[in-house]
């Protein structure tokens, strides 16, 4: 495809020059900036303590010491808070999924009456920056309307308030929209009620979108810091993130990187699991052409 | 239940009565899918709201029952030194991130686009820090900040320049948490340009060389008018995103040096969960909605008309 450069410009001799030119700065320049900085902390974690210390510092680790990452998966009972964020993010999803796909088929295929007041209602919480309900949605988790429960230190906090996501209801209702009318015709004239013709119709010809506000909604919550930071007070409810920058003053610098290793390691192997999902789901929900 | 409720009315011609019923029913099972939904987004998300703004003018020691204060928390807000502080440091932050985190990534797209090899790779490393938990990388550019063995110390010393402060220091700090935010941010905003890019048609440059436009012009006419839109997105996404700053300040520097890192959200979490003066927190974030709610509604208009 033609783009700002053209392609007999680029075959001349000094087109050419210049292209591999260009190229061999970027492919330098990115391994530097984006590579290295990783590569550095993964070796980081293999170096001692003291050797960390000296100035400057050692290019490549003395003894390549794996040891750090199992002192480290001790040192701050990092297992205990695996098991903690894999419960929050599974629950996350769980509920994401289970609250905002009925939501979204029954505005898109039920039309039931007022439906485009409530999708109205829910999309107008995504202009809200999430940061400016940061105080009330705490003051209700600690006394929840009605049933007047605390849930502090629950994953609860983080279940609920992350169902109410519109995004991805926009997201599924969007995709949903483009399902043919026939088919759910097809299916009701089968006899099938409207769950009925959900699960077996609708959801599996959406698997696609569904991929994305899975791999979203599980990233996201791995990834999230600030609001489990205050609803979780309780040092052995905490999940990785806020255990690692609570430990992060009394950790030896080895070990803390080795901590940081492994809590990038689900997010990023999900990343180059998922790659394609997660770049189409990139630019499905921002921008179009 | 009979059938011919199921089937569609117009072929059996249903009485009025019959499509009615039907009609509820639907509207039933609707409401029965939403339920959940509604209940979740009234609990967590419409009350908080209505309470957020009700709170910004009340007071709340949750052992007595709230009390009204009129425009109180506003006017402590006001006398607070903090306060102008925190929002020329989140101006500051948010004008820092703008010109590298929206000029920087442009100009990356751009060049990929061009590139004829190796783009799996570099889309896939560009996007590989936005993957990290934002926890990880604060604490990871901290250790690289350290002015000691710190690795851009080292890189700086290595070429014989004189190292910085980075963090240490008030007139760097700053700069400093803008670089990492960059860093860690700037994947997504490259891949959805590239995405732009690549859909601007051949014939346009094709034409604009034709007429004699060389590189920068037809950079300058085709490339940036044909992505505006997206330029235009991303430009208020990010302005929405980077006055939200909090995980950076907070791990990295608390706020310091003195209070040349205090952010509008640092000073929030402070009055909510120091002072315990949730009302005054609230005030702030009002304050913030609305500053925030003008840049929403423009990405709103956008986004309608471009649908």
């Amino acid at each position: 495809m033609r783009t700002l450069v053209s392609e007999s410009q680029l075959k001349s001799p000094r087109g050419r020059a210049v292209y591999w030119t260009v190229f061999t700065v970027v492919a330098v320049a990115f391994t530097v900036a984006f590579v290295f900085p990783l590569l550095w902390m993964v070796l980081g974690a293999m170096k001692t303590a003291p050797e960390l210390a000296r100035v400057p510092p050692t290019l490549l680790p003395h003894s390549a010491n794996v040891g750090a990452y199992v002192e480290a998966w001790d040192f701050m009972s990092l297992a205990h808070f695996f098991v903690n964020t894999v419960i929050v993010v599974l629950g996350a999803w769980l509920f994401q999924l289970a609250v905002d796909v009925p939501a979204a088929y029954a505005l898109s295929k039920l039309k039931p009456k007022l439906g485009n007041v409530v999708l109205g209602m829910m999309l107008a919480t995504l202009m809200l920056p999430a940061s400016a309900l940061l105080v009330p949605t705490y003051l209700t988790i600690t006394d929840v309307p009605l049933l007047g429960v605390n849930l502090v230190n629950s994953p609860l906090a983080i279940w609920l308030p992350g169902a109410a996501n519109a995004f991805n209801i926009y997201l599924l209702k969007r995709f949903f929209d483009q399902i043919p009318g026939e088919l759910i015709e097809a299916s009701t004239l089968d006899g099938a009620g409207p769950v009925r013709t959900m699960w077996r119709v609708v959801l599996p010809l959406s698997r696609p979108v569904l991929g994305v506000v899975s791999i979203l909604s599980v990233v996201t919550a791995w990834k999230d810091f600030i609001w489990p930071l205050l609803v979780f007070s309780d040092p052995q409810a905490q999940t990785l993130s806020v255990a690692l920058q609570r430990f992060a003053p009394d950790t030896p610098i080895n070990l803390l990187l080795a901590g940081l290793v492994l809590a990038s390691v689900p997010t990023v192997v999900v990343f180059l699991i998922f790659q394609r999902n997660i770049l189409a789901g990139l630019t499905a929900g921002s921008v179009k052409g | 239940m009979s059938t011919a409720v199921r089937l569609p009315s117009a072929a059996l011609g249903v009485r009025p009565t019959g499509r009615l019923r039907r009609r509820v029913r639907e509207n039933v099972t609707a409401y029965g899918l939403l339920c959940a939904a509604l209940l979740v987004f009234a609990g967590f998300s419409w009350y908080p709201i209505v309470r957020g703004v009700l709170l910004s003018f009340q007071q709340v020691n949750f052992v007595t029952a709230p009390t009204w204060v009129g425009l109180e928390n506003f006017q402590k807000l006001f006398a607070d030194p903090q306060f102008w502080q925190a929002w020329l440091n989140t101006l500051l932050f948010t004008g820092l991130a703008l010109v590298f985190g929206f000029a920087v990534p442009f100009a990356v797209a751009v060049l990929l686009n061009e590139l004829r090899h190796g783009k799996a790779y570099f889309r896939l490393v560009v996007y590989l820090p936005v993957m990290l938990p934002p926890v990880v990388v604060a604490l990871l550019w901290k250790w690289f900040y350290d002015p000691g063995p710190g690795l851009f110390n080292t890189a700086l010393h290595a070429v014989g320049l004189p190292g910085l402060s980075w963090l240490n220091s008030p007139t760097t700090a700053m700069l400093s948490l803008v670089l990492v935010s960059t860093w860690a941010n700037m994947g997504s905003a490259t891949l959805i340009y590239l995405a732009a890019l690549q859909t601007i048609p051949g014939d346009l440059y094709e034409a604009a060389e034709l007429d004699g436009a060389g590189l920068w012009r037809r950079l300058w006419h085709v490339t940036v008018p044909q992505t505006r839109f997206a330029l235009l997105v991303m430009l208020l996404l990010q302005i929405v995103a980077t006055m939200q700053v909090f995980t950076e300040p907070y791990i990295m520097t608390g706020g310091g040096p003195g209070d040349s890192t205090v952010t509008v959200l640092l000073l929030l979490y402070k009055y909510a969960f120091f002072y315990n003066d949730f009302g005054t927190a609230s005030a702030l974030s009002l304050l913030l909605f609305v500053v925030l709610g003008v840049f929403g509604l423009f990405y709103v208009r956008l986004t309608r008309r471009a649908d």
